[in-house]
């Protein structure tokens, strides 16, 4: 028998060295493809901004909005307010267009480059559509560029133009022409200027009046080639009655230099119509000593028409720095804003993410789910604005903002701002913060549960009431991926 | 079956078992009964693998050295506790709680894992036992229980892992009435010739429901008086004062540090 006294502290920190090996993990999307790549010298200027748009063959009212942006961004700071430590970004040293070389036209997924096809088949997105998910529409996005997209001629059908952006600029110049920029302005904010003016690629999908998109949409990106930022533009517009359902993957190669993501996504729902948009993101997240891994700085805002329902649903599990607020601004009367979000910081990764509800019409309501994870030396932050304006009479909020901590060096942060300008607005805050009990894992492995299947298992509870808002496939996948970055197995 | 001998456990610099010998055979049951702070609980934690405690002795299930194992390796030997205080786990569900438990048990002990139409199956007769509901099992594992559900779903968890041992800890405490019976009728049900049982409890009153076939007292980490079921009584009269030493100090069972929930 040994001497005692040393034995609680020894316990502890035997029980926080477990958290910390349960939740290192490796990241299984860390391979990179060698494929033929058409990539700009690093640096960034007018003429780099005049290259992408030529390029991608754009119309001049395109390049003039580039331009325009691109003026905008060199006026302006990045955003300092979010609870980030961010190295200095040199933007001089990112190359802005990447795009592995191939065939350039695509009438059907035998054509894409087999290298490509080998490496979205090893991501688990196979991009046959007699092996893929039959009711699931992939665009597959890898750099700077749109590879392929899936089931395009079924969706026509439909009436839903389902395409990369570059195509829609193109094929559907007016719409694109209508939108871009409509939701997030261009001198939005430092980032969403600077990828207006070099953004390369992305998805388009427009669902005409009165349709119901007969499958899920999905985007998935995939960052390859080295030293490239990625710099992709979503714009979904559902139009009266209508109704749609997206998801975005993405993931990235396992290297020591950050790499930058600034991506825009701008999403418009006419009357009475309902968008859905979930996101699993899982870029690489750098080492358990905070080098590499990706800056995702990402703009997402929906503008909700009367009786339009907006509805985002996140999964944020990678990434060295997420700097993201999906927002909705309830314009139209009655119409509805979500926010259901799992953000996971672990090893170093930081994250300020949240959301912003803008109430403008009147009787409109928002929810906001926040479930934050922190482990390792994570800092996760949840930041959220809920606004109500003056003319938005008997606006609603529910907020309810969940962090969970697992081990000691890690942060949770709630940052909730609330600004009422109409008294007959009810808003309802509720914030909770907990650790995974060790009383909880032994309560699991003395029911014969391994400490890892036991941390899954209480984590995944913890965040149920969001993976329930994903849709199927996904939530399965969610679950997956969380096990996975937790666990340190590879799946 | 289950062989104790001169187990000692401490903690925080705490001694709290000091030297407790206990043999239970296949199919008995026995209870163990004593003052607070006696070690009882700590008996229960130092079985079943508990972290933060300091351990020596002998403990053996079946001739498997049990102090050697993580504690989900003994779980799959055949241990299992009915908890004093069942911890609430938000947002998993009951059933797919007690399938992984089961599953994992197998497969450590090599069976093949049960699928969840059989398993709904199993889990309805052993609600029966409890005289449970269905709902129950949809409910997230212990979170908005009231305590006489909670204990409720220990002695299902039991029914549902068929263990080899069972080590109820104070299933009684904070029951009324007839939630004893359904508990007590429950593990009447279990018992077999090949499981053996062992209640941890403060007070004669279960053991009017569960007759056990020996009694122990603890006192102050030592089994210090063992006998039959009538030993339960005399206890019921006297109290522990024939057994407690006046010099003895508040050995008392202490939450254990940064155990949080």
């Amino acid at each position: 028998m040994t001497t005692t006294e040393q034995v609680p502290e020894r316990s502890a920190s035997e029980s926080t060295r477990t958290i910390e090996e349960l939740t290192e993990s490796d990241y299984e999307f860390g391979f990179s493809t060698d494929l033929d790549t058409d990539i700009a010298p690093p640096g960034l200027d007018e003429s780099v901004v005049r290259l992408i748009s030529s390029k991608k063959d754009e119309p001049e009212w395109l390049l003039e909005w580039r331009l325009k942006a691109y003026e905008a961004w060199q006026a302006m700071d990045e955003p300092d307010w979010a609870k980030l430590d961010i190295a200095p970004i040199d933007y001089q040293a990112i190359s802005y267009w990447a795009a592995p070389k191939q065939k350039p036209v695509l009438d059907s997924m035998d054509d894409v480059d087999p290298d490509i096809r080998d490496m979205f088949d090893k991501l688990g997105i196979p991009l046959h559509e007699q092996k893929m998910l039959s009711n699931v529409a992939v665009d597959a996005i890898v750099d700077s560029v749109s590879v392929t997209t899936t089931f395009k001629k079924t969706l026509l059908e439909a009436g839903v133009i389902f395409c990369s952006f570059s195509e829609a600029v193109h094929d559907y110049p007016d719409l694109v022409r209508e939108h871009l920029g409509s939701v997030v302005p261009v001198r939005d904010n430092s980032f969403a200027a600077l990828n207006s003016a070099v953004f390369s690629d992305g998805s388009f999908c427009y669902i005409p009046k009165g349709v119901r998109c007969p499958m899920e949409l999905s985007t998935y990106f995939r960052i390859n080639s080295m030293n490239t930022g990625q710099f992709e533009r979503t714009l979904i517009v559902a139009e009266d009655d209508s109704h749609v359902s997206y998801l975005e993957g993405c993931t990235a190669p396992q290297r020591d230099e950050n790499q930058l993501h600034a991506a825009v996504v701008e999403l418009v729902a006419k009357d009475r119509a309902e968008i859905k948009y979930s996101t699993v993101q899982n870029w690489y997240p750098g080492d358990e000593n905070g080098v590499g891994g990706i800056y995702n700085f990402v703009t997402k805002r929906g503008r909700a028409h009367t009786d339009a329902k907006i509805s985002w649903t996140q999964v944020e599990t990678g990434s060295a720095i997420t700097w993201k607020y999906p927002s909705v601004i309830l314009q139209g009367d009655r119409s509805i804003g979500e926010f259901y979000s799992v953000a996971l910081s672990s090893k170093r990764q930081q994250a300020d993410t949240g959301t912003k509800m803008i109430h403008i019409g009147k009787d409109t309501t928002s929810s906001i789910i926040s479930k934050g994870i922190s482990a390792g030396h994570g800092q996760n932050t949840y930041r959220g604005l809920v606004k109500v304006l003056r003319s938005a009479e008997n606006a609603r909020n529910y907020t309810q903002c969940d962090s969970l901590l697992l081990g000691k060096e890690c942060g949770a942060h709630t940052i909730p701002y609330i600004e009422v300008k109409n008294p007959s607005a009810q808003i309802e805050h509720e914030a909770s913060t907990s650790t995974v009990g060790e009383d909880q894992l032994y309560y699991c492995r003395q029911r014969g549960m391994t400490e890892e299947d036991a941390m899954s298992m209480i984590v995944n509870g913890f965040c149920r009431e969001v993976f329930n808002e994903l849709p199927m496939e996904f939530a399965v996948e969610a679950q997956r991926l969380l096990s996975v970055s937790l666990e340190g197995s590879v799946g | 079956m289950l062989h104790v001998n001169n187990l000692t456990a401490a903690i925080a610099g705490k001694q709290i078992l000091k030297g407790f010998d206990l043999d239970v055979d296949a199919g008995e049951v026995h209870a163990i009964m004593g003052p607070n702070g006696s070690g009882k609980s700590t008996f229960a934690h130092a079985l079943a693998g508990r972290d933060g405690y300091e351990i020596d002795g002998v403990a053996t299930l079946d001739g498997v050295d049990l102090l050697d194992l993580e504690p989900e390796a003994r779980a799959a030997a055949g241990v299992f506790v009915g908890f004093q205080y069942p911890v609430e786990i938000p947002g998993v569900n009951n059933m797919y709680f007690l399938r992984t438990a089961l599953n994992s048990v197998r497969r450590a002990r090599g069976d093949t894992e049960i699928g969840a139409r059989d398993f709904l199956a199993l889990a309805n007769e052993a609600m029966e036992l409890v005289e449970m509901k269905q709902d129950f099992l949809d409910r997230p594992v212990n979170a908005g229980f009231s305590g006489g559900e909670k204990k409720r779903n220990e002695i299902l968890q039991m029914a549902i892992m068929q263990p080899r041992l069972a080590v109820l800890d104070e299933t009684d405490s904070g029951l009324d009435i007839d939630a004893l019976r359904v508990i007590a009728s429950g593990v009447n049900e279990l018992r077999s010739p090949e499981r053996s049982v062992i209640m941890i409890t403060h007070y004669q009153r279960l053991l009017d429901y569960i007759q056990p076939d020996f009694v122990h007292v603890l006192v102050d980490g030592r089994i210090v008086e063992s006998g039959d079921h009538t030993l339960a009584l005399h206890l019921e009269d006297h109290g522990y004062g024939d057994f407690v030493n006046h010099d003895l100090d508040d050995a008392a069972e202490r939450p254990l540090t940064g155990a949080t929930s």
